[in-house]
């Protein structure tokens, strides 16, 4: 790269179960409130910036400019340009890399990368026959016209395709995937809890010191992310039911307690160059200094999740640093097996071990939730500040996907 | 916020409200002019007017046509009746002060007594009549109508910018709350003027902070908008609204003070203006009183303060030169309330801070003062009980609650370079409120 981005800062909402607090907003009211929470905290209103990029996983038709139309309804100069993206759990932090990319090339001063989702307000597809019919009522010019339209309606059509959690190749939900992954893994139901329960805990001690007062905003009177146990202990996660994997052959060791549940929220992070900052005399958290993105052939037996194990090779081989090289490695949560297995992998695969001091300190995203495009920028903010905290050092990202995709990134302080 | 939030002024100013009111001897309380950019607030001229041995007639006289107030000599309505009486140094010369009647009767605006500092006057008699001025203005004040407001600046040897700057605030919409109060003016340095003057609001979430940031932010202040995470979402709203900048802030945590200070030095090169509005209330019966309900009001409401005003002071580039420091305290500190004795014993702390740092911050070119107002139109003061509630929006001069830019544009005009003369005071926008008056 030319010239590093700097991290400057960044904001999400707090992260909330679907279908409770967030209820009755939709994705881009949520992207509108982190955006805002940012403009605010680095007071940027009226301000025109190079872009803003971001994205939804569950996108409705009505969504096709989502970035851009929250961007028209925050604090922001309306001039500030924007697009989206769509990468699966891998958007938020690929659209980091973009606007990084653009900075390091000199293309843009700053920008503002992150992503949202509400699965709370989740598109509902209709049935292609009824899907059919109302197109064809929409052109119908006459009332014989638009009769004879309805007239194709059959009871049948009117049942809603509501979304579902399924790769669109194997049919399998991403919690089956990643139960094939950890019978591959021999992963035990007590490192899996223990992983979440470490979650938990570090995630509550980072609230108790204030490490989110300058990362989030609370929404709707919503101050914490709700999913956050703090007393949660091994013996409650281990009573729970197993969820995922129940008709393999082996233990089924996935639950809801080492799963990330569905999530709403929404996570922004500030890029800029250094003399963008400096002339604003914002803090720099740290650079982002690489990324690439992977993929695996699930379809054929590769695990969904698993593209990391292949995409932090490549970006170590390319950057010249081992795992040892890093103060803090970063795992998406997706599922408390997902982190061992993509660990596991990497110490087969000679990249060495990653030190559990090391790994997710204010916990990742079984405590925190998983609202699937806000999660890479949430990482970033966060991994950004903890280097920062720390006065230097390096830091290792790593975001599954699904579709079998996978984004790793370098940050340094 | 609108005058919608008291029911009653709105309803006696409907034609059925007006004929009721005025049958039943009712308050009829006038709607209050606040400030507009750009509205010509003074639509009939001023009049200045010196009694024996007054020195400032020529200047006040400039000082008002120059901003925009045209001054005149005629019969007809006055906007704004400027006397200058600190001359007056006999009883008889008291006298004069008869002439004023006709005039104050055409009055429709402001009325604003220029008098001596009366310790700075030996003569016994002098002393006496100096200090009788705050008398006759205190009663002058609760006999104007139609809100006109009446006003006492006691002005010190050498006073001129900060007169000058005390002269436009009172003559004009922006003081539209402050009535009937005694003001002391003196010399004082103007702050040197910056490219972009900061200041910082604790408690900008809500109310008289969220209001104190829009005024300051209108003169072209970035306002560093400080207040709880927990109300970060009102928080960035009043920051992009006055496209200033968010900073969540618990003024209680051991590290608040710290934080500040270095945000501020790091990011701003220092603040201008410092606004202590964080404040909480738990009220309750003394007796009944828990020690959190103690604890918390003292901390967020006296502590803190001391506390962040210590750090600034003491930590290079954290501070402007020429800053000021305005503390938020209330009348219920100076006057005492049932139920309060946490919070008015923290308010009444205030104007204790204030007078010990005044001196001490002189001799580094800042000022500190502090603002109390009266009754508020706030979220706090809709949360009273209706009675209660009623009798403080009566109490006042005005027979209404003041609005949160009322106390805010108070806030902002100590907060203008030129108002360095006025320091350690304790202002109250009250509009003649009759606690601890």
């Amino acid at each position: 790269m030319t010239r590093r981005a700097a991290i400057v800062g960044g904001n999400r909402t707090p992260f909330v179960r679907a279908g409770h607090r967030y209820a009755q907003v939709s994705a881009q009211d949520l992207l509108v409130a982190a955006l805002d929470g940012l403009v605010a905290r680095y007071g940027l209103a009226g301000e025109r910036l190079g872009e803003v990029v971001a994205g939804a996983v569950l996108k409705h038709s009505r969504d096709l400019n989502l970035t851009r139309e929250a961007v028209l309804s925050t604090a922001l100069d309306p001039a500030t340009p924007a697009y989206d993206v769509q990468q699966a759990c891998a958007t938020g932090l690929e659209t980091a890399v973009l606007v990084a990319n653009k900075i390091a090339l000199g293309q843009v001063e700053a920008g503002i990368a992150g992503g949202t989702d509400s699965a709370s307000d989740a598109p509902v597809a209709v049935d292609d026959g009824l899907r059919r019919v109302l197109l064809e009522l929409s052109r119908a010019k006459t009332p014989r016209a638009r009769l004879a339209a309805l007239a194709k309606l059959r009871p049948g059509q009117l049942r809603p395709a509501p979304p579902r959690n399924a790769e669109a190749r194997t049919g399998l939900s991403m919690g089956e995937h990643a139960a094939r992954t950890a019978l591959e893994f021999s992963l035990t139901r007590q490192a899996q809890d223990e992983l979440a329960l470490a979650s938990h805990r570090n995630l509550a001690a980072a609230y108790d010191r204030g490490f989110f007062d300058d990362l989030l905003t609370p929404y709707l009177g919503v101050r914490r992310d709700d999913l956050l146990r703090p007393d949660t202990t091994l013996d409650k996660l281990a009573a729970l039911d197993p969820v995922f994997g129940r008709d393999l052959p082996g233990e089924a060791t996935m639950t809801a307690g080492n799963s990330t549940p569905l999530t709403d929220g929404a996570a922004v992070v500030l890029l800029a160059s250094d003399e963008w900052a400096a002339a604003r005399r914002l803090p720099v958290l740290a650079h982002l200094v690489d990324a690439e993105t992977a993929a695996v052939d699930h379809v054929h037996g590769e695990g969904l999740l698993t593209a990391p194990v292949v995409a932090a090779p490549r970006l170590l081989q390319r950057t010249g640093l081992t795992l040892a090289d890093f103060d803090l490695v970063e795992v998406h949560e997706a599922f408390a097996s997902t982190v061992l297995a993509t660990l596991a992998a990497w110490e087969r695969d000679g990249l060495g071990t990653v030190a559990r001091d090391r790994l997710n300190v204010t916990g990742s995203s079984l405590a925190t939730g998983h609202p699937f495009a806000a999660t890479g920028a949430r990482l970033l903010a966060t991994t950004a500040k903890l280097l920062h905290e720390r006065g230097g050092g390096r830091a290792l990202i790593s975001v599954c996907a699904a579709g079998g995709q996978g984004i790793v990134a370098v940050v340094e302080a | 916020m609108g005058l919608s939030e008291d029911p009653y002024g709105a309803f006696v100013r409907t034609a059925p409200g007006k004929l009721l009111a005025s049958r039943a001897g009712l308050p009829r309380p006038p709607r209050l002019r606040r400030f507009v950019p750009d509205e010509e607030w003074a639509v009939d001229p001023a009049l200045v007017v010196g009694l024996s041995g007054a020195a400032r007639v020529d200047e006040v006289t400039q000082w008002l046509r120059d901003s925009g107030i045209a001054v005149g000599r005629g019969d007809g309505p006055l906007s704004a009746l400027v006397v200058d009486a600190s001359g007056l140094r006999t009883v008889a010369e008291l006298d004069e002060l008869l002439t004023l009647a006709p005039r104050f009767r055409r009055t429709r605006g402001r009325v604003l007594v220029l008098s001596a500092v009366p310790a700075d006057v030996e003569d016994p008699e002098g002393r006496a009549v100096q200090r009788g001025l705050e008398g006759f203005v205190r009663s002058l004040a609760k006999e104007a109508r139609g809100g006109t407001t009446v006003n006492l600046l006691r002005v010190a040897d050498g006073a001129s910018t900060a007169l000058r700057s005390a002269v436009e605030f009172f003559c004009s919409a922006r003081s539209a709350f402050v009535d009937g109060q005694p003001l002391v003016v003196g010399e004082g340095t103007p702050a040197p003027a910056r490219e972009r003057r900061v200041a910082v609001v604790t408690g900008a979430a809500q109310g008289i902070g969220a209001a104190t940031a829009q005024v300051l932010a209108r003169s072209g202040h970035h306002v560093v908008c400080a207040d709880v995470a927990a109300a970060g979402e009102q928080l960035a709203a009043v920051a992009n609204r006055v496209k200033g900048s968010t900073l969540h802030l618990d003024v209680t945590a051991p590290t608040a003070p710290q934080r500040l200070a270095e945000h501020l030095a790091d990011r701003f090169d220092g603040a201008d203006v410092v606004v202590h509005n964080a404040g909480i209330t738990r009220d309750r019966s003394f007796v009944n009183l828990d020690e959190d309900a103690w604890r918390s009001v003292l901390a967020v409401n006296l502590l803190a303060p001391v506390r962040l005003t210590e750090e600034l002071l003491r930590h290079p580039g954290a501070l402007a030169p020429g800053a000021r420091f305005v503390c938020l305290s209330s009348i219920n500190g100076l006057a005492g309330a049932k139920g309060q004795t946490n919070y008015a014993t923290s308010k009444a702390g205030l104007v204790g801070l204030v007078e010990a740092l005044a001196a001490p911050l002189a001799a580094r070119g800042f000022a500190v003062n502090a603002v109390a107002p009266g009754f508020i139109e706030t979220p706090m003061t809709a949360a009273m009980p209706p009675v209660p509630r009623e009798l403080g929006r009566r109490t006042s001069s005005l027979q209404q609650g003041g609005l949160p830019v009322d106390v805010a544009e108070a806030v902002g005009w100590l907060a203008q370079p030129d108002a360095a003369g006025v320091d350690g005071q304790v202002l109250r926008v009250c509009g003649q409120n009759l606690l601890g008056a």
